[in-house]
């Protein structure tokens, strides 16, 4: 897949339908692989690299990209096409800058995952039928593959490209998915289990802002946490409460336009399940105003953004808080 | 050298907490780890190091500073400094062990930070050394031996045995203070597995990085290098490898107002967000190249230019393993490099 990517990259840019291309880096060792433009074929040749670890989503970067001069080339996964699709409904990105090539998507690898089995010095990681072979400074190491995938492929909503110019590799279907299980099994505790549950989360956060900062739907030119003239741009939590209430807040904003793309968890560096709340919200809307998938369409209202006089009552939150 | 068997480590673990407060590493999920408060039973982790670094000890992520309160046209200032109670953190590796030297040249130099010397004279460190590195660690690069870790006290594992050397007098005290329950050991074993952990680092994938292109007398080369456009292109903006790492010391002041009165506290600050150094006049760095620069010139120009050549980072790896892009300090240090 990598070379086919690589070879239609390289004939855009050659033919100057796109003057840059954004895809992935290889970095130090197998696995720690960073988002990146490039703007000819040496480049490309020499540094893009597409396999089980380009996992991060690039739909972001393309607010900056798709406003810069020239056309940009985006290879975009399914889940990445639902966040530049609610992107460019937003009107955050400039869609006409923007060449998109549908590519299959994952199961991508979770290198924490690996990690976690007590695999250290690991030097090299090969997909061989289904069966990591991890070659580690301590000797040769095996998991399955499966069990090695990223938080966000295992609940896969989608293989379905949702946009695209053209397409490698031959389009899916949006997926039976059981990613609402989790949520469930939240909402079937009973109120102190849960508080106990998000509060034993939540406290391990340390505000280092990856999560908004990586997150499609968080685009404000200056979040009001930023802003010190805000009132509320709490650096630093007056007490333990309120790293619960950044991440329930910061929920409720992208509530309606959150693509369940899992950025948000993957970047965690204290492994927060923080897409659980913003999975309650997607639930919740469906529920409440119809199934509803942001960045399925750039046409359709959304339902927070949209009354209709049969939406429920606000008393129906009341009604679902009761135990 | 004096020695307790493996399986007795949590009775260790109980006298020295029945004393003094212990902090051990504890695996919190399969991978992580964190620094806890040891109550008696718990476990301490076998994994190679926490996610956040050893520095919370003395330098925490929040503190309070000063309480005013107002009285009509009075403000009265209170001062909240208590004496620190007497702790030990015990299984520190190498690498966040020179943190604290690190810490200390910004913290006890004139004018000696009085919040975190209290607590550093209160803290007693015991490190332990490493046996299986990880490949981003890059301890050695900065000139450290993760066989023989600095720490008041050090403990070494042949496996069966946990061995005690002091580095210092507090690391003697302490020793002292469990010496009832260590016995001489021999060493033999332990020699052997020294020398596999040092063959090991010599086979790391960072093993040949090298400072030789860094230093204070770099300043303009570096600072104007053209690399720091593509460096730092995806950068996020995140604060995450500010907070992970065990040397980044930049804090902020803000004054809380309570209704009645301010509590002024400092908290960790991240070069890397946007009103990092936020003025009157504005900001100083506007774009997220500028605020990138600064956080790697800072650990490889500026730090050893004020501090004799040393550098403000120990090879711990914590960034290579959590940056959500995977940008990092090696990758800097490779494409900065002076041929």
């Amino acid at each position: 897949m990598q070379e086919t990517i690589i070879k239609r990259a390289k004939e855009l840019l050659a033919d100057g339908t796109v003057n840059r291309v954004i895809g992935w880096k290889r970095g130090e060792f197998v696995y720690d692989i960073t988002p990146a433009v490039f703007e000819t074929a040496e480049e490309i040749d020499a540094e893009f690299v597409f396999d089980d670890f380009t996992q991060a989503n690039v739909s972001k970067y393309l607010i900056k990209e798709s406003r810069k001069e020239g056309k940009i080339l985006a290879f975009l996964k399914p889940c990445d096409t639902y966040s530049f699709n609610q992107l460019v409904k937003e009107h955050r990105i400039n869609r006409e800058n923007v060449y998109v090539i549908g590519i299959p998507g994952g199961p991508k690898l979770d290198i924490e995952k690996i990690k976690a089995k007590g695999i250290t010095g690991i030097l090299d990681v090969k997909n061989e039928n289904y069966t990591l072979k991890i070659k580690t400074l301590y000797g040769e190491e095996t998991m399955p593959f499966y069990e090695a995938i990223s938080g966000k492929c295992a609940d896969c909503k989608s293989k379905k490209h949702v946009v695209y110019d053209e397409l490698i590799g031959e389009d899916g279907d949006v997926l039976e998915s059981n990613r609402f299980d989790m949520v469930e099994k939240l909402e079937n505790m009973t109120a102190q289990e849960r508080y106990d549950f998000w509060r034993g989360e939540l406290s391990k956060c340390i505000r280092c802002n990856a999560c908004r900062n990586v997150c499609p739907a968080c685009t404000c030119e200056n979040c009001v946490f930023d802003n010190p003239s805000s009132g509320v741009s709490n650096k630093a939590a007056a007490d333990s409460f309120e790293e619960n209430m950044f991440h329930i807040i910061r929920a409720f904003h992208v509530a309606g336009r959150c693509t369940d793309c899992g950025e948000c968890s993957r970047v965690c560096p204290q492994n927060i399940p923080l897409h659980l709340l913003n999975r309650k919200f997607i639930k919740d809307i469906n529920s409440l105003y119809g199934e509803y998938q942001a960045g399925a369409d750039t046409t359709s209202k959304a339902p927070l953004n949209d009354y209709n006089t049969d939406d429920c009552e606000p008393s129906i939150v009341h009604e679902r808080g009761v135990e | 050298m004096l020695k307790i068997s493996a399986d007795k480590l949590n009775d260790l673990f109980d006298a020295i907490s029945a004393k003094q407060t212990l902090y051990i590493p504890v695996d919190r999920e399969a991978g992580s780890a964190e620094y806890k408060k040891y109550e008696s039973g718990m476990e301490m982790s076998r994994g190679l190091n926490t996610v956040r670094s050893a520095k919370d000890f003395f330098f925490p992520q929040t503190e309070n500073l000063a309480d005013f309160k107002m009285n009509g046209k009075n403000i009265e200032v209170i001062d909240i400094r208590e004496e620190s109670e007497d702790f030990v953190i015990f299984g520190v590796r190498a690498c966040d062990a020179r943190s604290f030297t690190i810490l200390d040249k910004v913290f006890l130099a004139e004018p000696v930070d009085s919040y975190y010397k209290n607590r550093r004279d209160h803290g007693t460190v015991v490190t332990m050394a490493c046996t299986r590195p990880a490949e981003t660690c890059f301890c050695t690069t900065f000139g450290i031996d993760p066989t023989a870790p600095e720490g008041d006290a050090a403990v070494f594992s042949d496996g069966e045995n946990y061995f005690f050397k002091a580095n210092n007098e507090k690391g003697q005290a302490f020793i002292d203070s469990i010496s009832d329950m260590l016995q001489d050991g021999d060493t033999e074993k332990l020699e052997k597995i020294q020398e596999n952990t040092r063959e090991i680092m010599k086979k790391l994938p960072l093993a040949n990085l090298s400072t030789d292109s860094f230093g204070g007398e770099r300043l303009m080369e570096h600072f104007s290098s053209e690399k720091w456009a593509e460096l730092s292109e995806s950068c996020l903006g995140c604060g995450t490898c500010t907070f992970v790492c065990p040397t980044c010391q930049c804090y902020d002041i803000r004054d809380f107002d309570t209704g009645n009165g301010i509590k002024r506290f400092r908290c960790w600050d991240s070069c890397m967000y946007s009103d990092f150094t936020k003025m009157a006049h504005g900001n100083s760095r506007n774009s997220q190249l500028e605020r990138f620069r600064q956080r790697f010139m800072h650990k490889l120009v500026y730090f050893p230019a004020n501090n004799n050549g040393e550098f403000g980072c120990v090879g711990c790896g914590r960034c290579l393993s959590k940056c959500p892009i995977s940008m990092n300090i090696v990758k800097v240090m490779k494409a900065l490099e002076v041929k």
